[in-house]
């Protein structure tokens, strides 16, 4: 597993690479945390208004009995004595409303229509509904009335009981009633507190909500963790344990993975099985033509055999290319990063190539700085080197001089290869670097144009690059390869 | 130049085999590790191209047990383009040098010659001539006190002289094995070497001669 791999910065051409944006249909994080906190502010207002209306008919109804007890207490002190009618106010019956509040107390007392005492505009009780027998209805029996009165709202209490005189039953009524600007301001008080009740359960269960979307969220984050933390090589299934909800994703993940790997590994197989089934018998063909060449003395035959021998030799080089491209995509599209020792590398390489650039008598030089170790896969870059070094041995004349250096610059180490092979001529440098496009010059020599490509692409997967410059004689071409020291 | 070639896919190894013997070495041929280990305990090689997956072992056993037995002879192994960490490991076990297949037989070619010439210090091949004294392996022609040494067209054409002197060689032929096949040369191109070597052989008793509309011939007075 490599160390947080630092992404590198992308250059246009490699920005293909980088997949497409995903796009997010929302948190499910947030979204089953809005549910809940829904859920919790619906909840904390039906709580609110249940303890605001159970308060509040506590309040009345305790009120009411007060009135009632108050009411009760007058009636009692009703008495007939010689057939006259005769009450006594207790006092306890006004005073205990006076315990309650500040509020004002109104009462009348009336015999049948007749006015004895009290407030005579104090509001009347609603007549009886027709049909309903006075008894059943008076005796005893408080009615409450809430009203307004001298700009006030006003609970009223009214009692009624028959009364025995000598012409006949008579009924007596009592009403009192008292302002409800207390009620008002405790219904507030409570009004209050049961405001405080609901925000609070609010916020609980607002904090119990968020931590549970976190804590459901939970075995999502940790997979994605073990996931992503993978190296790019890692293609083992997922033995995470996770939620039942979420095997048959991991089942999913897992089969996937494991589809990836197999195809990756038959990919790479393929090429290099194919890449040996083509040149183990072009080597065959090659060795018979040569044979061959060596026994005819025609010249149109022994043109022939060295134009198949040419052909073969294309074919052979063409199919290590191949080979060699698809290692490189292969290896650029998941890159792994260790320290490369550039001067090193560069070094061993052109002493393994040394022996194949004396076959044309070739001086091969190397100049190599110690420059510090690069971040990047060294055998990608060992690839892209030797393609370049490959080129150019390949398109200099023999007895001539390739020379190969490491230096360093601000950001970059670079290799630069400088041959004496002629140079590419100027307007298509660019395009030399295209799959399979090879220079104007490159009449008659072996090649499949792939080698740039591949230096390239190595290159630029590192988040270097490529260039290519007449050398400073103007006698060939200087191909120099920059990977960023970062 | 006697070689050993260890391979056990027939058609590379027929390759191989006829290519080297092209060029006028001797190869036998083993296709498993057993065949390879009867070979070497009864002939001496001077060179040893081995492949590591064989179908009776790995090749890199017998490189140890080779090495093992102080065997001096040198060994390039041939290795699949897979086995990309086993090329560290078979320089240590004592390869003198790898080549990943499939490969370019001039690469072979090269790769051996620098081996057999880090390895041919000790004059074993070195022929004589008249007063010649050609050391293929070094790459140098003594004659006398001086030696020069000699560029790698030049080695090969003196070899090819020298390994049937007395006979002529045509330019055409000459041009075949010296020069490769992407290499556009003219004829005339062999003369630039032939005279190279007639500076290198001023003084000697042996002279390279030119046959009118045939080639050379080397020739001793």
């Amino acid at each position: 597993m490599s160390p947080a791999p630092n992404p590198a910065p992308q250059r246009p051409g490699a920005a293909a690479k980088t997949p497409g944006r995903l796009r997010s249909s929302g948190s499910l994080r947030r979204r089953l945390a809005l549910q809940l906190v829904g859920s919790a502010a619906i909840l904390a207002s039906v709580l609110f208004f249940a303890v605001l209306g159970f308060a509040r008919d506590l309040s009345q109804r305790s009120h009411d009995s007060i009135l009632f007890a108050s009411a009760t207490s007058i009636l009692d002190s009703v008495t007939v004595q010689g057939g006259e009618v005769t009450l006594d106010i207790p006092y306890a019956a006004l005073s205990m409303l006076g315990n309650i509040s500040d509020d004002r107390v109104f009462y009348r007392v009336t015999l049948d229509d007749t006015l004895l005492t009290g407030y005579p505009d104090l509001p009347v009780q609603a007549t009886p509904p027709k049909g309903v027998p006075i008894t059943d209805r008076r005796q005893g029996e408080p009615s409450f009335l809430t009203t307004r009165y001298r700009d006030s709202s006003l609970r009223m209490v009214t009692l009624s009981r028959l009364m025995a005189l000598q012409e006949g039953a008579r009924e007596i009524s009592i009403s009192v009633a008292q302002t409800r600007d207390g009620q008002a301001a405790e219904l507030a008080a409570l009004t209050r507190s049961a405001l405080q009740l609901g925000v609070g359960f609010f916020l609980i269960s607002a904090l119990l909500a968020l931590w549970t979307a976190q804590w459901s969220i939970r075995p999502l984050d940790v997979l994605t963790g073990v996931v992503s933390r993978r190296g790019p090589k890692d293609l083992r299934p997922v033995r995470h344990a996770v939620p039942t909800e979420m095997l048959p994703l991991v089942h999913s993940l897992n089969r996937f993975i494991e589809r990836l790997r197999i195809s990756l590994t038959r990919s790479e197989d393929f090429i290099a099985e194919a890449a040996h089934r083509v040149r183990t018998p072009l080597a065959t063909v090659r060795t018979q033509a040569e044979i061959t060449l060596r026994r005819v003395d025609k010249p149109e035959n022994r043109t022939s055999l060295r134009e198949m021998i040419r052909a073969i030799d294309e074919s052979s080089r063409a199919a290590g290319q191949l080979l060699d491209h698809a290692m490189v995509t292969f290896r650029t599209d998941s890159l792994e990063r260790k320290p490369v020792e550039l001067s090193a590398l560069v070094a061993e390489l052109v002493d393994r190539l040394r022996p194949v650039a004396e076959l044309k008598d070739i001086d091969l030089c190397c100049h190599t700085r110690n420059v510090p170790a690069l971040p990047g896969d060294a055998i990608l870059i060992q690839n892209a080197v030797r393609n370049i070094l490959d080129n150019a041995i390949k398109y200099s004349a023999a007895e001539s001089r390739v020379d190969v250096t490491v230096h360093q610059t601000a950001l970059d180490a670079v290799v630069t290869v400088t041959d004496a092979a002629g140079g590419f001529p100027d307007p298509d440098t660019t395009a030399l670097t295209e799959r399979f496009v090879r220079g104007s010059n490159s009449v008659g020599t072996i090649g499949s144009g792939l080698g740039l490509t591949i230096a390239r692409e190595v290159a630029e997967a590192h988040g270097g690059q490529l260039d290519i410059s007449p050398s400073d004689t103007g006698a060939g071409a200087c191909v120099s390869l920059a990977f960023p020291l970062q | 130049m006697r070689f050993l070639l260890v391979e056990d896919n027939a058609s590379l190894a027929t390759a191989v085999l006829d290519r080297l013997r092209l060029d006028g070495h001797v190869v036998d041929h083993a296709g498993d590790v057993e065949t390879a280990e009867g070979f070497a305990a009864t002939m001496d090689y001077d060179l040893i191209l081995l492949d590591i997956m064989l179908p009776d072992g790995d090749g890199r056993d017998f490189l140890k047990r080779h090495r093992a037995r102080q065997e001096k002879t040198p060994v390039i192994v041939l290795t699949a383009r897979s086995e990309v960490s086993d090329r560290v490991g078979v320089l240590d076990l004592g390869a003198d040098d790898y080549i990943t297949k499939p490969f370019d037989f001039s690469e072979l070619e090269a790769r051996c010659r620098a081996v057999l010439r880090r390895h041919g210090g000790n004059g074993s091949n070195q022929k004589r001539f008249g007063d010649l004294l050609f050391d293929p392996m070094g790459g140098t022609l003594t004659l006398g006190t001086k030696t020069t040494s000699l560029r790698n067209k030049e080695l090969r054409l003196l070899e090819i002289f020298l390994a049937s002197p007395e006979q002529i060689h045509s330019k055409t032929k000459l041009v075949d094995r010296l020069f490769s096949y992407d290499e556009d040369v003219s004829e005339n191109a062999i003369e630039v070497y032939v005279a190279r070597l007639r500076k290198h052989l001023a003084g000697s008793c042996v002279s390279i001669l030119t046959v009118r509309g045939l080639g050379y011939r080397v020739s001793q007075e």
